[in-house]
């Protein structure tokens, strides 16, 4: 079981990594998922021991690892870019971590056969890599990090340089190959559709900490404030402010609006943003309490509805709903959402 | 203090990692480079010489300045009008032979000067091919072209060496410009001609003024060209510099050419490192190159033949004359009378083993090349070992870089003729003094090729990914084998370029080596100045076979170069 406890780190002067602390169990696939720069490549670099932190602790079974170097600690690691031996042929990739456990011959060409079948390379072991495809590439790299058989496995951003289709493929197979091997492991993206293919868990890293952690479903249903919803694009966000309690009523651009609200109930003139799914807009129902009113700007065909853009404020971006028909372009359209249908936020953490 | 916080001090200190890397290297240009640069300027105003410098005879400085500046600028000149031709026939056309004309280019960026001089004086000398051909048509007495010791052999050679300096550069940047850049200029209406002088050359002219530049560092500097071709009337700063200390043994004299010198090649090294630095920011950013085509008919067709045809007799002639020259026999040799029999021989090469004078300077040829070889593998050694410490120091992030780097590429600057002689006044004492002196040899050609070999080891280095070397740790490699796995193999086709380079180097270095080589421990160029100025078929065939085999050695070693780059293309 890994252990990350208030994990610190500076990048040129400025706190990157601020207090970062989870920990990873047994046969468990956790998603570290943030934007770019949130310092996601560093903590991976920081648990295998390639980067020192400035404060914190890595710890494995209860047992720090700071004493321990990066080649001692038995993680594997598979790069962004992949990172494989151009000077060495797609067997000898594989078999690399096996020659650094001092292997016997026989097993290491028995270990680097059986993980070519597992990533359904058998035909390629003495291909140069370099003449490998992206994807081909992708899986010599998984093979690498796997064959030593690590106690952890670390992924950083694996499909990122991979296209769309390729992309939805492979993490198809990395869900399948991660969980046949059930070693546990950390997965890097800044992309919501990978981690919430791959994930058992998700680990939100954002300005520093992590700032919420569950169930993909959890934190889709659930989101911890404004940022975590504008992050996974979960909807509209209208701002507002709290003017009353029982029932919570909030003040918008688009009038008094009743939310739900999750833990403690914001107070009275703080500042909140509301969240309305585009899907979970009803056909307007005089007896619902929020109703939301614009012009109809534009209507995409999406197969099972249509994603309709309406303009309700100078001031507020478009707000897109799923309806079942196409209103007319130009008229005036009400939607109605029930209050346990929109979500009131905090702005903060 | 233990290991592991000496290990976690040396994560977290760049700087301190930069010092030990540049330590060896920074203490070996500190002893072998900087201490004689310091002691020729001392020299000028050390009253030890009773030399003063303001009674010095400005002609002395000036005839010469103005001589290595004129024949610089000329040279160039002359190289211009051949290599922009040749740099835009690489650029833009497929023709027969191209490739075979593209490898002949690289020949004399690694040709020892020694070489070159003897395969003009071959064609073009008393004794060459040309001469003697018209002589036996005409049944003439003497050689009815005076080529040597004229101020046409000088930029003949500088020419010739220098043409595909710019022809590499030039149709490089040619070739690599964003042809979408042009279809813009035609396609807003501009003529061909319009598109060349608009668009086509003001991108140019950064690569074209960088390789001119170079070009006239390279004639500026020039010595055995001059010495061996112009003969010691043609007075350049280097030859000058030569003839005061050796000559006429007036130290103080040539120190102020040295220092004099020096300064000239500082502002142009400086001024072209600010132009390549530019140019290539205008060849970055490119996406679809131009193509090269077949040329077309008519007059297109016709310029494209002459220039192909003239490239070819001007880089293939001198060579080719100097092998065959070398193995054809057409006068008596020394004490021979009468009828000789003419034709084919390799008696020039079996004499190379043998001492003819049987006096104690005149060793024979054979020994030379073993002397140069010997020379040669120190040279090797010396400079891979600092070569690989100073590309890791310049890896590290560390501010002291940008001090160390430009002091390392002074020696670039500064010429052969001012190492031997700042090596001559600083080390001909104890202990270094004559016994040991041949040490110093490989010691000046190290300094000589150093900057060269940390050119090309550093952007190798630079190449290598660090997540290749952080892979391998993740896998279980200790930062030693991680070296050893990554590290190593990934950088030894760069060391094999090196190797060659050192080799190259060391093998054709003529400048400091006729201020170092002892009699008794001559190099090969050193002997084949030599024997080519002595009188008697035996003693110019034996020089020009010397050259041979030096131009064969040079010739595989670049061919390996090319293989190895070519390959790192694929």
């Amino acid at each position: 079981m890994l252990t990350i406890e208030h994990i610190q780190k500076n990048y040129e002067g400025k706190p990157l990594l601020k207090d970062v602390s989870f920990q990873v169990d047994e046969d468990e696939t956790v998603c570290l998922l943030g934007p770019s720069g949130s310092g996601k490549s560093t903590l991976l670099r920081i648990i295998a021991g390639l980067e020192d932190a400035e404060g914190g602790e890595v710890a494995w079974n209860g047992v720090s690892l700071a004493d321990i170097p990066a080649h001692q600690r038995q993680f594997g690691l598979m790069f962004q870019d992949y990172a494989l031996f151009p000077h060495r042929n797609v067997a000898e990739n594989i078999a690399f971590g096996l020659r650094m456990q001092n292997r016997s011959q026989e097993q290491i060409r028995r270990e680097v056969q059986k993980a070519l079948q597992t990533i359904n390379m058998a035909d390629f072991a003495n291909r140069k890599v370099t003449e490998l495809s992206g994807g081909e590439q992708q899986r010599v790299a998984l093979a690498r990090a796997l064959a030593p058989e690590p106690r952890l496995l670390m992924l950083d951003e694996p499909l990122g340089a991979l296209d769309r289709t390729l992309r939805e493929q492979l993490s198809r197979e990395l869900r399948r190959i991660l969980h046949q091997t059930k070693v546990p492991a950390i997965y890097v993206t800044h992309d919501q559709e990978e981690a919430f293919a791959i994930a058992d868990r998700l680990l939100l890293l954002h300005d520093g900490v992590i700032l919420q952690s569950g169930k993909p479903q959890e934190i889709y249903y659930h989101p911890h404030n404004r940022w975590v919803a504008e992050f996974f694009g979960l909807g509209n966000l209208v701002p507002g402010e709290v003017i009353g309690h029982t029932p919570l009523k909030v003040n918008t651009a688009l009038g008094h609006i009743q939310p739900a609200c999750e833990g403690k109930t914001p107070d009275l003139g703080q500042k909140v943003s509301l969240l309305f799914r585009p899907t979970q807009a009803c056909q307007s129902q005089a007896d619902c309490p929020n109703q939301v009113t614009g012009r109809v700007m534009d209507r995409v065909f999406q197969g099972e509805n249509y994603l309709v853009s309406l303009h309700i404020h100078d001031q507020l971006p478009p707000f897109t709903v799923n309806l079942p028909d196409p209103p007319a372009l130009g008229n005036e359209l009400t939607v109605s959402y029930q209050p346990e249908d929109v979500l009131c936020l905090r702005n903060g953490a | 203090m233990n290991m592991k916080s000496i290990l976690l001090i040396w994560r977290q200190k760049p700087t301190l990692r930069a010092i030990v890397f540049w330590l060896l290297p920074a203490a070996f240009l500190g002893f072998f480079f900087y201490q004689p640069l310091l002691v020729l300027f001392n020299l000028l105003i050390s009253p030890r010489w009773g030399f003063n410098l303001a009674e010095l005879d400005l002609n002395r400085i000036w005839k010469p300045l103005w001589f290595t500046t004129g024949q610089a600028a000329l040279s160039t000149l002359l190289t211009m009008l051949i290599g922009l031709p040749g740099a835009w026939l690489f650029a833009r056309f497929t023709f027969p032979g191209k490739r075979a004309l593209k490898m002949l280019t690289t020949l004399p960026f690694i040709l020892p000067t020694v070489v070159v001089a003897a395969g003009f004086n071959a064609l073009l000398g008393p004794r060459g091919w040309v001469n003697l051909g018209l002589m036996s048509m005409f049944n003439l007495s003497s050689p009815p072209i005076q080529f040597l010791n004229t101020f046409g052999a000088i930029l003949t050679a500088h020419v010739f060496y220098n043409t595909t300096i710019i022809i590499r550069v030039v149709s490089n940047a040619w070739a690599q410009q964003n042809i979408r850049l042009q279809h813009a200029a035609k396609v807003l209406g501009a003529t061909p001609w319009q598109t060349f002088r608009e668009v086509t050359l003001p991108l140019l002219r950064p690569s074209i003024l960088a390789s001119v530049l170079l070009v006239f560092l390279f004639n500026f500097t020039s010595f055995g060209v001059v010495l061996m071709l112009g003969g010691p009337q043609f007075a350049t700063l280097e030859v000058e510099i030569y003839t005061q200390a050796l000559h006429l043994l007036n130290l103080p004299v040539a120190s102020v050419l040295s220092i004099l010198q020096l300064i000239c090649t500082l502002l142009i090294t400086i001024t072209h490192n600010k132009l390549a630095g530019q140019q290539s920011m205008v060849i970055t950013p490119r996406s679809q190159v131009l193509g090269t085509r077949r040329p077309k008919k008519g007059f297109e067709r016709f310029v494209v033949i002459l220039l192909v045809i003239t490239l070819f007799s001007l880089l293939i002639s001198p060579l080719a004359a100097l092998a065959l020259r070398s193995v054809v026999k057409l006068e008596p040799s020394r004490g021979e009378r009468g009828e000789i029999s003419q034709g084919l021989t390799l008696q020039f090469y079996r004499e190379l083993g043998v001492n003819r004078r049987d006096s104690l300077f005149y060793v024979p040829p054979i020994a030379a090349a073993r002397n140069s070889f010997i020379f040669a593998l120190i040279t090797i050694l010396i400079t891979i070992s600092l070569g690989l410490l100073v590309a890791y120091g310049l890896q590290q992030p560390s501010h002291i870089n940008k001090i160390l780097d430009p002091l390392l590429m002074l020696p670039l600057g500064a010429s052969a003729i001012t190492l031997g002689l700042g090596f001559v006044i600083v080390f001909n004492r104890p202990p270094f003094s004559n016994i040991s002196f041949p040490v110093l040899l490989p010691i000046a050609h190290s300094l000589v090729a150093l900057p060269f070999i940390v050119r090309t080891l550093t952007p190798a280095l630079g190449s290598i990914p660090r997540s290749l070397r952080n892979a391998a740790r993740a896998l279980g490699a200790s930062p030693l084998r991680t070296w050893r796995e990554v590290d190593l193999p990934l950088l030894s086709p760069a060391i094999i370029v090196s190797t060659i380079f050192a080799l190259t180097i060391s093998l054709g270095e003529f400048g400091a080596s006729t201020f170092l080589a002892k009699p008794a421990y001559p190099t090969l160029p050193v002997a084949i100045y030599r024997y080519i100025s002595q009188p008697g078929a035996m003693n110019y065939g034996q020089a020009l076979a010397m050259s041979t085999l030096l131009m064969l050695v040079c010739a595989s070693g670049i061919f390996i170069i090319e293989r190895i780059q070519s390959d790192d293309k694929e």
